[in-house]
């Protein structure tokens, strides 16, 4: 019990949990089990976005990808026009999406690394070619996903959502990244003390590139997934997607610093980002009231969770 | 890089692209032109010396936006019908702002998450205060911001004005050496015996009071206000900064090269439109002005180490 109340991910669980049930106890007209089966198809787009942001917050101060977003929309409109919802074309959709994210994470490590700017706006100033890239190749057209992917992406499977089994096994493959494999203790390093990481000889320029394509060629799936899901692909999607990656990787408890980060948290947060916006929905609340109160419990979950004052 | 040489690629660039702009489009060359160039840089200046003040003491305020157009809703509404509440609700969104200072410092909380949240809140309140689209600016702040001085457009002596402010408050003045401190060495400002608390409060609460009169003086060119008017100044007021020759860490900021920063800002997006560039292509150019000028800045800082 001890070791688990001293886990970094254990206080967003509980307000995940709390959310969770004051929601359900006020939604007669779903029920608590269609309540979990929304937050779990809902989450697993920021859970997916979310691993990919906490493999680079890791990488230590500063380090954070601002073209999230805009890689989403470019990835979800590229690869939709590309299959033109026709059937046999939907690895090659995939692939496309993939290969988006590929090159998006590569242009924003070679940024970075050759104009020597701090990453947060090297991705931001490069989200805006991005985000023109999809502006014109999207052209205001809708297409619709093929058939296969829209039904893959609405439904179940063992009566769970399809999505968010993919997104834990998705979780699984990052935790094992993270935690046992030498890519993980390399980020970590990196994020902790970068000097001595070099010094050490660990391949911290190759570490940095991996962990910016990872993260883009998650942002490119989860584009791909959430035109899928949503019946197209529209040139604002990715837009909620900046604040969600950083808060469920902030809310769950891995160190905005670098070097301290957890997967689980990463499932915490986004299920209680989406619970708290259904329970202020669920009560009848206005766009503005609503706003204001997901700002404010945000700041205080993570007031109360943080460290405590400087150096203690 | 020395101060001198920081603020030289600000100029320089500035200087490139209005020259650019004039060869584009040689009407341009005359008050009236200038005026119709630079008329939103004034909005944009301010909030830039506020995001300046913030990346001053190594936090970023990604709720520059969202502030502003509250600001400005405020400012179209209550203000305009009711001014004692209008300027008391200013007020409180200034101290806000201190507020927020205060709370990231005293609980070592990551500026980027709290200020992503309190996008939320000013986006909230925004709603709350105006949901449709519209109000009305106050009498004097449409015929401040519309004045025709002689010889020289409003929107220049505006820009000069703000930037003279903010060098003697950033550069000049003993809070300014403090605040730069803070953000240079914390733990030494510390021991001398300053309270970091009040510190970072105080820095947010001044940024806090640039991006009221950013939204006010919105208003006044606008002459009426949404929650999403300004929702474009987080993104502006920070390549403003960079642009400007300020840097991340370390309080070295300059107030002249930001607001020259903001001036190159608006400048780019008239020149986009006179080079009738596709709208497809309108944000990505901005990026890639972006991208040109740090990487010229690289090579600055080259040639002054060498």
């Amino acid at each position: 019990m001890k070791t688990l109340l001293a886990r970094p991910w254990i206080w967003a669980w509980v307000a995940a949990a709390l959310a969770f049930a004051l929601t359900a106890a006020i939604s007669q007209n779903q029920g608590a089990w269609g309540l979990a089966v929304a937050a779990l198809t809902f989450s697993a787009f920021s859970v997916i976005v979310g691993l990919g942001q906490m493999f680079v917050i890791t990488l230590g101060p500063g380090n954070v990808d601002l073209s999230i977003p805009a890689t989403m929309t470019l990835a979800g409109t590229v690869s939709l026009k590309v299959m033109d919802g026709g059937a046999g074309a939907e690895v090659t959709g995939l692939a496309i999406a993939l290969a988006i994210g590929a090159g998006v994470g590569l242009t924003n490590y070679l940024l970075i690394l050759l104009i020597r700017i701090p990453p947060i706006i090297a991705t931001l100033a490069a989200s805006f070619l991005y985000q023109s890239l999809a502006i014109w190749s999207n052209r205001g057209l809708r297409v619709k996903p093929p058939e296969s992917l829209a039904e893959f992406a609405v439904g179940r499977s063992l009566g769970l959502p399809n999505l968010a089994l993919l997104a834990l096994v998705l979780s699984v493959l990052a935790w094992v990244a993270l935690n046992r494999a030498a890519y993980g203790r390399q980020i970590s390093a990196i994020g902790q003390n970068p000097r001595a990481a070099r010094l050490s000889g660990l391949p911290v320029e190759a570490v940095r590139l991996a962990t910016y394509m990872l993260c883009a060629v998650l942002a490119g799936l989860c584009g791909f997934l959430l035109s899928c899901f949503s019946g197209g692909a529209a040139l604002n999607m990715g837009q909620e997607y900046l604040l969600a990656s950083i808060a469920v990787v902030v809310i769950g408890g891995s160190s905005i610093g670098g070097g301290r980060s957890n997967v689980p948290g990463i499932w915490a947060g986004a299920l209680f980002l989406f619970l708290i916006v259904s329970m202020l929905n669920s009560y009848g609340l206005g766009a503005g009231v609503r706003l204001l109160m997901t700002g404010l419990i945000i700041i205080a979950i993570v007031a109360v969770g943080s460290r405590g004052p400087r150096g203690t | 890089m020395r101060p001198d040489l920081r603020i030289l690629l600000p100029v320089l660039s500035l200087a490139v692209l209005l020259a650019l702009v004039f060869w584009l489009q040689p009407r341009a060359m005359s008050y009236r032109g200038l005026n119709l160039l630079f008329n939103l840089a004034v909005p944009i200046a301010l909030a830039t010396v506020a995001q300046m003040i913030i990346i001053m003491v190594n936090d970023i305020d990604l709720s520059m936006g969202t502030f502003v157009s509250f600001v400005a809703c405020v400012t179209a509404t209550f203000v305009h019908d009711t001014p004692v509440i209008g300027y008391l609700m200013l007020a409180g969104a200034v101290l806000a702002y201190a507020a927020i200072g205060a709370l990231i410092q005293a609980r070592d909380l990551p500026a980027i998450v709290v200020t992503l949240g309190m996008s939320f809140v000013w986006a909230g309140l925004a709603v709350l205060v105006l949901p449709t689209p519209g109000g009305a600016a106050p009498e004097w702040l449409r015929t401040l911001m519309t004045a025709r001085p002689p010889f020289v457009p409003m929107a220049v002596i505006a820009a000069a004005l703000i930037a003279l402010v903010g060098h003697l408050i950033v550069m000049r003045s003993s809070f300014g050496v403090l605040l730069r401190g803070l953000g240079g060495n914390e733990k030494s400002v510390a021991k001398a015996g300053w309270s970091p608390v009040l510190l970072r409060a105080s820095a947010y609460g001044l940024a806090g009071l640039f991006a009221v009169l950013a939204g006010m003086t919105l208003v006044g060119l606008t002459t009426a206000a949404d929650a999403n008017i300004a929702l474009r100044y987080t993104l502006l007021s920070i390549a403003g900064v960079i642009l400007g020759g300020g840097e991340f860490t370390g309080g070295r900021v300059s107030p002249v090269g930001a607001v020259i920063g903001a001036l190159t800002l608006t400048l780019a997006a008239s020149f986009l439109s006179f080079l009738k560039l596709s709208s497809d292509w309108q944000i990505g150019a901005q990026g890639a002005i972006l991208i040109l000028v740090l990487a010229a800045r690289l090579l600055f800082a080259r040639r002054a180490r060498a």
